[in-house]
Parts: C-alpha cells; sequence; structure tokens
C-alpha cells in the first residue's frame, strides 16, 4: 500500500518580497516527494488559511524575516483552528528572536527553523510530525 | 635580445616541466584534499594561475590606467590617496526620532554620508494606518507616511551638506520629493543637492520583490525622476542600479555582474528613448553592488564591472564623455552570509567582505553589523561596523597604492572570465529583447533561484564551509548578544503624528493635487513635478501611490 504523500503549503505573509527561503524549501520539500503548493507573496493570515484549506494541507511553511511574527503567526494558527484544521502543523521560517520562539511556540507554532537550517532536518521533521491520514 | 635567452622559453614548457619535476612528486606525497576547488559561486578555481592564464590579455587595452579607459583599475588616477571611499551606513528603524538619533550619532563617530533604510510599508507605498501595515511598521527600516515624517527624519541634517542615499524603490519619486521639499524647507538650493535614489525597480521584478505597479509605467517613472534631475537636480543620482539583492537572492556573482550591468543598459536605453541626452543623464547613474566571501572573485567582479561598462557604453551608444563610460559604485557587505549561530564570527566576515569591496575600488561602502542576522543592529553592533572601516582604511595600508591587486594572474584571469560570462548573458537577454522582456519571461528569475538551490545543497552536502553552522558547531553556545527591539508602540507613535497631518491640512489642496498627479500619468507627462505639489500639500505616500496605482494598475507576478 502507497502511503499519501505529505502536503504542505509554503506561505509568505506579511509586504516582505524576500521569497530566497521559501523557493529554496519548496523545491527542497518536492524533490523529497512531498506535495508543495506555494502561495506567492503578500498573502494576508485569511488568505493563508483559506488556501490551506482548500489544498488540504498537512502542514503550513510560514517564511517571514520581516519581524512581523507576533502579529502574524499566531492569527495564522487561530484561523486555522477556526477552520477546523486541528492537526495541520504550522512551522515558521525565517528571523525569529530566542524570546519570541517559546512565545511562538505556545500560541500553537510547531517548530520555529532559524537560519542556517538544513532542509533535510525540515523534512525530517515534517515526516516525523505530520499525523498520518486515512 | 641575447641577455634574455635564458627566458625564453615559453611559458606552456616551463608549466609541464614544473608539473614533471615539483607538482607531481609533491602531489604523491601530499595529494590535496578536494579533488575540485570551488567558489562561493560554485565556480571551479585552479590551482595555480601563470602569465599562460592572461596570455591573451593586452596590457593597454584591457588593463592599462586608473582613470583610463577600460577603467578596469579604477575610474580615479589616484585611487584612494586622493579621496577616500565614503563610509555610508545605512540605517533605519522604529519612528524618524529614533532614525534621526541614530543618524547624528554615526556622524559624530565619523561616518562621511548617510543612507536611509524605510520599512516595509513605506516601501510598499502604504501609510503607517493600512491594515496592511500591522506588525511592520518601523520594523525592518524607519516609518515615513508624509513629508511631517521627512521633516523629522532630517532635522538638524543640512541636506545641502550631507549626502543622502535612499533606500526605495516602487515609490521613489515620492520620497524624492519629499527628500527635496525638506531640503527646500532648510533653505538648500537644489542646485546644490546631492544624494542618491535607489530606484532601480528592475532588480525588484528580478530579485527583492517589492513592486506596486506593472513593470512599464514603473520604468516610465524612474524616466520621470532621470529627466527631472538633469534639469532641477543636476548633482543627484537618480537611480542606484542593484546587484546587492540579486546575489542576496542567490544568484553567483556572475550573474549579480551580468544582469546588474544589463539592468544598467535598460535605463540608458528607456532615458534615451524618452529624449534625455547620454552625456547629460549617464553620469549621474551609479551602482551598487554585494561583497561575498569568495575574496578573489569579489575583487575581480568589481574590476571586470568598470571594464564591461566602459565598452559597452560606447559599443551601444557610441562616443562618450569619460563620466558617462565610468562606473561608479556603492558596495555593502553579505547580509545573508552572516549567521545567527556563533554571530560575533560576523564581525571577522563582514571584515574580509569589505577589503574585497575596497581592493576592487568602491566609492562607497556599507559594512553590515555582526546582529544583522538577527534583528537590526543595536548601537554597539552599527559601531563595530563603522570602525571596521575605518580600520580598513586608516591602518591596514591598502588604500595606499591604486588597484593592488592588478596584475595578480589569479585576479586578472578571473576579471576576463567574469567579463566573458557576463556578456555570454548579455547576448541571451539581447536575444530576448531586452531586461524588461527577459523579466517578463521570468528569465533572470529562474537562473537564480536556481543557483540559490545548488548552494543550498553544496552547504547541506558540506561541500560549501559555513563556520559555525555545518562545521565547527557548538551545541552550547557563549551567551547570545543583546539584540534591538522595536516593539508595537512604534505604530502608535507613528498613527498620531498621521492623523495629525492629516487633520491639519488642506484637504482640498491634497485632493486637488492627487487629481493633477492622475491627469500627469494619464497624460504620460512627468509625473514628478505634480508628486512634488501632493507632497507639499502633505499627500500621504499611500494617497499619492493610490492615484498612481488607480492609472497604472498592480503587477502580479506570474509563476515561475
Amino acid at each position: 500500500m502507497s502511503e499519501k504523500k505529505i502536503r504542505v503549503l509554503v506561505a509568505k505573509p506579511g509586504l516582505d518580497g524576500h521569497d530566497r527561503g521559501a523557493k529554496v524549501i519548496a523545491r527542497a520539500l518536492r524533490d523529497a516527494g512531498m506535495e508543495v503548493i506555494y502561495t506567492g507573496l503578500r498573502q494576508t493570515p485569511e488568505m493563508i488559511a483559506a488556501a490551506a484549506l482548500q489544498e488540504d494541507v498537512d502542514a503550513v511553511g510560514v517564511s517571514i524575516l520581516s519581524g512581523a511574527h507576533n502579529t502574524l503567526c499566531p492569527r495564522i494558527v487561530e484561523l486555522l483552528r477556526d477552520e477546523g484544521l486541528d492537526d495541520c502543523l504550522v512551522l515558521v521560517g525565517g528571523i525569529v528572536p530566542q524570546e519570541d520562539i517559546l512565545k511562538l511556540k505556545q500560541g500553537g507554532v510547531a517548530e520555529v527553523f532559524l537560519p542556517g537550517t538544513s532542509t533535510e532536518d525540515i523534512v525530517k521533521f515534517l515526516r516525523e510530525n505530520v499525523k498520518p491520514r486515512e | 635580445m641575447a641577455e634574455t635567452k635564458e627566458f625564453a622559453s615559453p611559458v606552456e614548457t616551463e608549466i609541464e616541466r614544473w608539473n614533471r619535476e615539483t607538482l607531481e612528486p609533491a602531489l604523491k606525497k601530499h595529494p590535496e584534499t578536494k579533488k575540485r576547488f570551488e567558489s562561493v559561486s560554485l565556480d571551479e578555481v585552479n590551482r595555480l594561475y601563470t602569465p599562460a592564464d592572461v596570455g591573451d590579455q593586452d596590457f593597454a587595452r584591457d588593463v592599462s590606467f586608473p582613470g583610463e579607459f577600460p577603467y578596469t583599475r579604477g575610474i580615479h588616477a589616484t585611487g584612494y590617496r586622493g579621496k577616500m571611499w565614503t563610509m555610508r551606513q545605512f540605517a533605519g528603524f522604529s519612528t524618524p526620532e529614533d532614525t534621526n538619533a541614530r543618524f547624528k550619532y554615526l556622524l559624530a563617530e565619523g561616518q562621511t554620508g548617510l543612507s536611509v533604510a524605510y520599512d516595509l510599508p513605506t516601501l510598499m507605498g502604504y501609510d503607517a494606518d493600512s491594515p496592511l501595515s500591522e506588525g511592520e511598521v518601523g520594523k525592518c527600516g524607519v516609518a515615513v507616511s508624509s513629508l511631517a515624517d521627512m521633516e523629522v527624519l532630517f532635522d538638524s541634517i543640512p541636506l545641502e551638506r550631507v549626502t543622502v542615499s535612499q533606500t526605495i524603490n516602487a515609490p521613489a519619486s515620492v520620497l524624492l520629493a519629499m527628500y527635496l521639499v525638506v531640503a527646500e524647507k532648510q533653505g538648500a538650493d537644489w542646485q546644490k543637492v546631492s544624494g542618491t535614489l535607489q530606484n532601480d525597480i528592475l532588480k525588484e521584478y528580478i530579485a527583492q520583490k517589492e513592486w506596486i505597479y506593472p513593470i512599464r509605467p514603473a520604468m516610465k517613472l524612474v524616466t520621470d525622476t532621470f529627466q527631472f534631475c538633469t534639469e532641477h537636480v543636476p548633482r543627484y543620482n537618480p537611480v542606484s542600479v542593484s546587484g546587492y539583492h540579486i546575489r542576496e537572492a542567490g544568484s553567483t556573482a556572475i550573474q549579480e555582474l551580468a544582469f546588474t550591468l544589463r539592468d544598467g543598459l535598460e535605463y540608458v536605453e528607456w532615458g534615451v528613448n524618452a529624449g534625455l541626452d547620454v552625456d547629460e543623464f549617464v553620469p549621474r547613474i551609479s551602482f551598487f553592488f554585494n561583497a561575498h566571501n569568495d575574496f578573489f572573485e569579489e575583487v575581480a567582479k568589481y574590476r571586470a564591472a568598470r571594464r564591461i561598462w566602459a565598452r559597452q557604453m560606447r559599443n551601444r551608444f557610441g562616443d562618450q564623455s569619460e563620466r558617462t563610460l565610468q562606473l561608479r559604485f556603492h558596495t555593502q557587505t553579505a547580509g545573508v552570509s552572516l549567521t545567527v549561530q556563533q554571530p560575533l564570527n560576523n564581525i571577522v566576515r563582514v571584515a574580509i567582505q569589505a577589503l574585497a569591496g575596497v581592493l576592487g575600488g568602491t566609492q562607497s561602502l556599507h559594512t553590515d553589523a555582526y546582529d544583522e542576522a538577527l534583528a537590526l543592529p543595536t548601537d554597539r553592533a552599527a559601531l563595530i561596523a563603522l570602525r571596521t572601516q575605518q580600520i580598513i582604511a586608516e591602518e591596514s595600508g591598502v588604500a595606499n597604492t591604486v588597484d593592488p591587486l592588478g596584475g595578480s594572474y589569479f585576479v586578472e584571469a578571473l576579471t576576463e572570465k567574469m567579463e566573458r560570462s557576463a556578456l555570454d548573458y548579455f547576448e541571451k537577454i539581447d536575444g530576448m529583447g531586452g531586461m524588461v522582456s527577459a523579466i517578463e519571461r521570468g528569465f533572470p528569475q529562474r537562473e537564480i533561484q536556481d543557483s540559490a538551490y545548488q548552494y543550498q545543497k553544496a552547504v547541506e552536502r558540506g561541500e560549501q564551509v559555513i563556520v559555525g553552522v555545518n562545521k565547527y558547531e557548538m551545541e552550547n553556545e557563549p551567551a547570545g548578544v543583546p539584540i534591538l527591539v522595536i516593539d508595537e508602540s512604534v505604530r502608535g507613535h507613528q498613527l498620531e503624528r498621521l492623523q495629525r497631518t492629516r487633520d491639519h491640512r488642506d484637504a482640498g489642496a491634497v485632493a486637488n493635487a492627487l487629481d493633477k498627479l492622475k491627469r500627469a500619468a494619464e497624460n504620460d507627462e512627468n509625473t514628478v513635478p505634480a508628486t512634488i505639489e501632493a507632497v507639499r500639500a502633505y499627500a500621504t505616500l499611500g494617497e499619492i501611490c493610490s492615484a498612481l496605482r488607480d492609472v497604472y494598475g498592480v503587477y502580479e507576478e506570474p509563476a515561475f
């Protein structure tokens, strides 16, 4: 029986246009056999939650470098839960100060990946933490 | 001739002899540590460079003297002996009050020019009170929504004497207008005001992606600023053609060089098509390059840039004045090379990168602060970055002689390779109908994405070493460094001033000015005079950009 492919939404919220990280991650996850949907730039939390629901993803990877993570990430988690996507993992990648990492995790973010993270570590994290589905 | 006979054996024969007699035994005894040695751009670097690698080079034609065509060795005959490079640290955060204080601190510590970083709402043409600005006000730079903010930003900084560089692109003409109105209120003469507007919209579509309007109207706005400045602010540089962001997005050194210079040629073409005289506006076009980790590759890149520009300008646009052929550039060390891990190591990276910029003959330099992979720099980190430049300038001795690496077999061979490879890209881009068309097809974007991915893979395989990240990692790093935190009160402060501005201005004058701007845009007239009028009436950045959005529409990036 073939295992269902992990589906990931790579999302870029806020006004920032630096998408190098988002695009490298999207390609690395694809190369690792996952199905990846990239939202494009400047998505509001509402747009990201709607895309996650529509695409029925297992995880949302939020790329954010602008310092707006404390405003945007908790909002994304909240909207996903409102949509009933309770098992959908939210991962954050970008420039996030240490003190904020704890706050984000308490707010429902599964993991925060800082600059220098290997894409293999992110693949591994997703494989270990995405809940298997029927 | 007789006395030179003993040296007459061709270099190739000598190389063969060296291979046989010295190299082979050495390799047998001590094999090299890697099969392939590569630069940070993943280009192969040879074991040794000799006269054979620069055999085709003609000194007078290709290298020549500083201050002379093709300017490989620099645009000034005396290098830094006549004038040191401008130490221009990019700064901006929080409120205009806070950034104004940072500017004064940097000037007091010996910095010689200013460079403004704006926050994301400003870069995208939104006011601080736009819902889209939530969480972003004052975070990545200073928040500016109207002339009232700009007046505070440059309070007690004489714009007739201090040159200011503004990193602003999609809404550049609006920030130029604000700058000129503040200068005017200070009593400065526009004929004497100098400074630089980044205003390089092409690289936004290619790399940094902070755009507003579709590409062709956006190019029209850039051309408007060329025309306006040529006539009214002749000492101002209305564009800084930037490879910096192209490199940060993951390009190789060659791609940075090729795409940036081809962008530059595109601006010249648009200016000429708008009726400008090459010698009148091209001397005010400046460039901006990255300084990445690979020292020699970077030095060769800057040397090649000058040579390519001089030759291309002459080939494409005919005989021009010296100033038109001379490429002037700013350099910034590579933000992307800084690590969160063991952040103090970044001080060393920055010093090496800055040295490459200096040996490449940069006109001005920004050195990154060691804490920039974590947040915007603290005062302390910003000061060390400035001191790094001062140490290079005044202690190391590298500024004593002009182009000290000229004549190095390696550097000259690499300079030639850079030039050849850039010209290959030019040929492809010209074949697509120019840079605007190439961007519309996604060509440079895809090339860069590909390089970024290859680099990431090389890092993960351990072939590209990043100290503290994939080698010499520490389980327990020494205590972290203090970082600058911008809290949400900044937005409240900015909203208050914005509200006051809206309450106290003449609403009729604002509406009229915005109407006039729209008409200028619709009728394809120069938009800068109407923008200045709107700014004078305290129309906000968001209002002005929104008026232009109504006329031009907005850019949607296709999927690549």
